[in-house]
C-alpha cells in the first residue's frame, strides 16, 4: 500500500516503515497488548455474529477489519477523555472498559443504550448517522469552559461524512477551537454505497477547508493509528483545537447481519484487503522483531475464547426486560401521560414482578 | 380483471415501475436504492432497467435527498424520495416543512411540489432504535402536505402510482411489518381514490378505525369480537391528511361507538383528530366517548418488548368492551 498521503509505520507484511513525521513509541510488551486487544475484539465480533445467526441477537454490526483503527485510537485515549461512538465502535468500547455483554444489549434488543456512559466516559452508541458529532463538539465546548485538560473524540464513517450534522460539527469545532478529534473510519462502504459516492477527494482534505488539520493514517496499522491519534488528542488537550483523523480501512464483513454485500461488491476487492489484515501484520512484527513465541499467541487465542464463552453465557442469560420498564426514564420528572400508560399496562395485567 | 398475488414490497416495486414507464420525468432517489434495491428491496431491479440517471443512489444525507427533490420539482421532475427508515427522516424535516409544504403557496401556485416521500413506518420487525417509529402526525399537522398509508398490496400498488401522479407533495407511509405479506393486486383498476377511506369489514356495534399495520390488528380484533357476539365495522383510513370523514361519519351514525387504533402515541395524533372530528359531526349519534388505542407516551422501546407497546388485539378488545359497556 504505497500512498504518500498515508501515515504508515507498519507494512501489511509487518515491516517497519520510517516515517519522518511519526515514530512508534511503543515497547514490545505494549505492542503485544494491542495484539491481544485486537484478537479479543475480533473474537467478540465472531461470537456476536454466531449469536445473531442462532437467533439470540436481533442484529449485529461487525467490526472485523477495523480492529487496528479502533484499538489504536482507543488506547491513545486518556481515562479522562470522553468519546461519542456509533454502533460499530466495539473496539473503542473494549478499550474504555465496557463489558462485552453490555455492548450486546442493544443488539439483543433489550436496551437502547447498554451501559453507564459516565462510568466509562464512553457515550452510548448513536444510530442516526452523524448526530453524535455535534453532541461531541458541544461536550468539548463544556470542557473548554471548565478549563479542563481533556480531549473529546467522536467517531463516524465515510457514509456519515455526507451528513449535514457532520459538516456543521466541523464548522463549530473550528469556530470555537474545541478540544476534539474527529475519528473518521473510512471503511470504503456505506451499506451498498462506495466511498467514491460520498466524496471525490480524500476525506481528510475536507478538514483544511474548515480551518483545521486533517491527516490520513493507515487504519489497519495499529502503531500508526496510535501515534497519530495520540498526538491529535494531546494537541486538543492543550488548546490546539480540532483534528480530523481519517483511518483508511475496510469493512471486511457486511454492514450488519441484515445486509448481503454479495449484491454490490466483488470478492476480489475483499481479497486485496485480506492481505492488509490489521492483526496479522502485528503478529508478524512480534515474531520477527520481538521473537514472541507461538505459545504466547495461543494463550491470547485461549483467553479470547474464554471471553467469548462468557459473552455467550451472559447474553443467553439476558432476559427480556419487564415491559413496565419502558415507562422508566422517559422523562426526568413525573409526567401524566407516562403515568397513565403505566397504569393502563398494569390494569391489563402486563409486566411487573408477578410475570 | 387481471389480478396477481404478490407481497406489498413487490406491489410497491411494480407500482413504481408503472409510474416510471408512464412518465419519463419520474425519478427515484434514496440511500442504497440502486444496486442493492433498497434495504427492503422495494426498488429491486429498477436501476438496472431505468438507469442511474433515474434511480439515484444518494450520498447519505436525508436533508439533501428532499432538498434536491424540491429543485428537481421546480425543474419539472417528479422525485420519489426513499427515507431508509422512519427514524431517519428528521434531518429532512426542515426541507419538508419549510420548502416542500410551502413553496406552492409562496410562489402563488407557480411551483408545483409534485414529489413523494416514502417512509417505511411503524414497528413490529424486531429492529433496533429509530427503525420502528410512527412520525405521521408531524407531517399531517403541516399545511401543504398530504399523508397517506397503505395496508394491502393492492393499495400499495395503486396508491404509490396515484401519489406520484398527484400535484401536491405526499408523505407515503408504508407499514414495514406488512412488506412481506401477500395479497391480490388488481392490475387494471384502482380500488378507489387516493384520499378515500375504505370499509374493510362491515359491522353494527362499533366503528374501528385503523391505518397501516394496525388494519390487520383491527381485523383480527373484529374476528375475535364476532365470536363474542359483538359486530365491529373496520375502516382503513388510508388517507391521514386529509381524512375521509364522510366514510367515517356514515359508519359511526350506524354504530354510535368509535375506537381508533394507531401505533403512534395518542398526544396530538391522527387518532385524536379522528375522535375530535367525529365527536363534532356525530355528537347526537354517539353512545359512548370515542377511544384511542395507541402506543405509549415513551420513546419506542427495545424491540424485545415492542409488542407490549404496539396496540394488541387484547388492547383493542378492551377498548371495545369499554365503549360497549358505557352507560351515560
Amino acid at each position: 500500500m504505497i500512498d504518500e498521503e498515508l501515515v504508515q509505520l507498519l507494512t501489511p507484511e509487518g515491516e517497519r516503515v520510517d516515517s519522518t513525521e511519526y515514530e512508534s513509541s511503543l515497547s514490545g510488551d505494549e505492542i503485544f497488548g494491542f495484539y491481544r486487544d485486537m484478537a479479543i475484539v475480533r473474537r467478540i465480533c465472531s461470537e456476536a455474529t454466531s449469536l445473531q445467526r442462532q437467533g439470540q441477537l436481533a442484529l449485529w454490526a461487525p467490526v472485523q477489519g477495523q480492529e487496528a483503527a479502533q484499538i489504536g485510537a482507543g488506547r491513545a485515549l486518556a481515562p479522562t477523555d470522553f468519546t461519542f461512538p456509533t454502533y460499530r465502535e466495539h473496539g473503542i468500547a473494549w478499550c474504555r472498559g465496557v463489558p462485552p455483554e453490555d455492548m450486546l444489549r442493544i443488539f439483543r434488543a433489550v436496551s437502547n443504550g447498554g451501559w453507564d456512559p459516565q462510568k466509562y466516559r464512553h457515550s452510548t452508541p448513536t444510530v442516526v448517522l452523524g448526530n453524535q458529532t455535534l453532541n461531541a463538539v458541544g461536550y468539548a465546548m463544556g470542557v473548554q469552559r471548565d478549563g479542563a485538560e481533556e480531549a473529546v473524540m467522536t467517531f463516524f464513517g465515510d457514509g456519515a461524512s455526507s451528513q449535514g450534522d457532520v459538516l456543521e460539527s466541523f464548522v463549530w469545532a473550528s469556530s470555537f477551537n474545541t478540544p476534539i478529534v474527529f475519528f473518521l473510519q473510512n471503511n470504503q462502504w456505506a451499506i451498498s454505497e462506495p466511498s467514491s459516492l460520498q466524496t471525490k477527494i480524500p476525506l481528510y482534505h475536507r478538514a483544511h477547508g474548515f480551518g483545521f488539520p486533517g491527516i490520513r493514517v493507515d487504519g489497519n496499522d495499529v502503531l500508526a493509528v496510535y501515534e497519530v491519534t495520540k498526538r491529535a488528542l494531546e494537541n486538543a488537550r492543550v488548546g490546539g483545537g480540532p483534528t480530523l483523523v481519517e483511518a483508511y480501512t475496510y469493512r471486511m464483513g457486511a454492514h450488519t447481519t441484515s445486509d448481503d454485500p454479495t449484491r454490490y461488491r466483488i470478492d476480489a476487492e475483499v481479497e486485496v484487503w485480506k492481505h492488509r489484515d490489521p492483526i496479522e501484520r502485528v503478529k508478524a512484527l512480534l515474531v520477527h522483531e520481538y521473537k514472541v513465541k507461538a505459545t504466547a499467541f495461543d494463550e491470547v487465542a485461549a483467553e479470547a475464547d474464554v471471553v467469548a464463552l462468557k459473552l455467550r453465557d451472559d447474553v443467553l442469560a439476558m432476559d427480556r426486560p419487564d415491559p413496565l420498564s419502558m415507562f422508566e426514564h422517559a422523562y426526568a420528572a413525573s409526567h401524566p401521560l407516562v403515568e397513565e400508560g403505566r397504569r393502563e399496562m398494569i390494569e391489563l395485567g402486563i409486566g411487573g414482578s408477578s410475570h | 380483471m387481471t389480478t396477481k398475488t404478490m407481497t406489498m414490497a413487490k406491489a410497491l416495486n411494480e407500482g413504481l415501475r408503472q409510474s416510471m414507464e408512464k412518465n419519463k420525468k419520474v425519478l427515484l432517489m434514496g440511500e442504497d436504492i440502486g444496486k442493492l434495491g433498497g434495504v427492503f428491496r422495494i426498488t429491486d431491479g429498477l436501476q438496472k432497467d431505468f438507469g442511474e440517471d433515474r434511480v439515484i443512489d444518494a450520498p447519505l444525507a436525508e436533508s439533501a435527498i428532499v432538498g434536491t427533490a424540491v429543485g428537481l420539482a421546480i425543474r419539472g421532475y417528479r422525485t420519489v424520495c426513499e427515507m431508509q427508515f422512519d427514524g431517519f427522516v428528521y434531518p429532512a424535516f426542515d426541507q419538508i416543512v419549510s420548502q416542500v409544504a410551502k413553496l406552492h403557496k409562496r410562489t402563488d401556485g407557480v411551483y408545483t411540489m409534485g414529489l413523494v416521500i416514502r417512509l417505511p413506518f411503524q414497528g413490529g420487525i424486531g429492529a433496533i432504535e429509530h427503525h420502528s417509529e410512527s412520525p405521521e402526525a408531524y407531517f399531517a399537522q403541516t399545511a401543504g402536505l398530504r399523508v397517506v398509508s397503505c395496508s394491502t398490496p393492492n393499495d400499495a400498488y395503486w396508491m404509490i402510482q396515484q401519489s406520484i401522479e398527484h400535484d401536491d407533495p405526499i408523505i407515503f407511509c408504508e407499514p414495514k411489518s406488512r412488506y412481506w405479506e401477500k395479497g391480490e393486486v388488481d392490475l387494471d383498476d384502482p380500488p378507489c381514490g387516493l384520499f378515500d377511506a375504505v370499509v374493510r369489514r362491515e359491522g353494527r356495534d362499533v366503528t374501528l378505525i385503523a391505518y397501516g399495520a394496525m388494519v390487520k390488528t383491527a381485523l383480527r380484533a373484529a374476528e375475535a369480537a364476532a365470536g363474542e357476539g359483538v359486530s365491529l365495522e373496520v375502516i382503513d383510513a388510508r388517507s391521514l391528511a386529509p381524512l375521509d370523514l364522510d366514510t367515517m361519519v356514515t359508519s359511526l351514525e350506524k354504530t354510535g361507538r368509535l375506537v381508533v387504533v394507531q401505533e403512534a402515541p395518542h398526544m396530538a395524533s391522527i387518532g385524536s383528530e379522528i375522535v375530535a372530528e367525529l365527536t363534532q359531526r356525530c355528537f347526537y349519534s354517539l353512545r359512548a366517548p370515542g377511544l384511542r388505542v395507541s402506543g405509549y407516551h415513551v420513546p419506542y422501546p427495545p424491540s424485545r418488548i415492542e409488542e407490549e407497546y404496539r396496540p394488541s388485539v387484547d388492547r383493542v378488545l378492551d377498548a371495545v368492551d369499554r365503549v360497549m359497556g358505557f352507560e351515560s
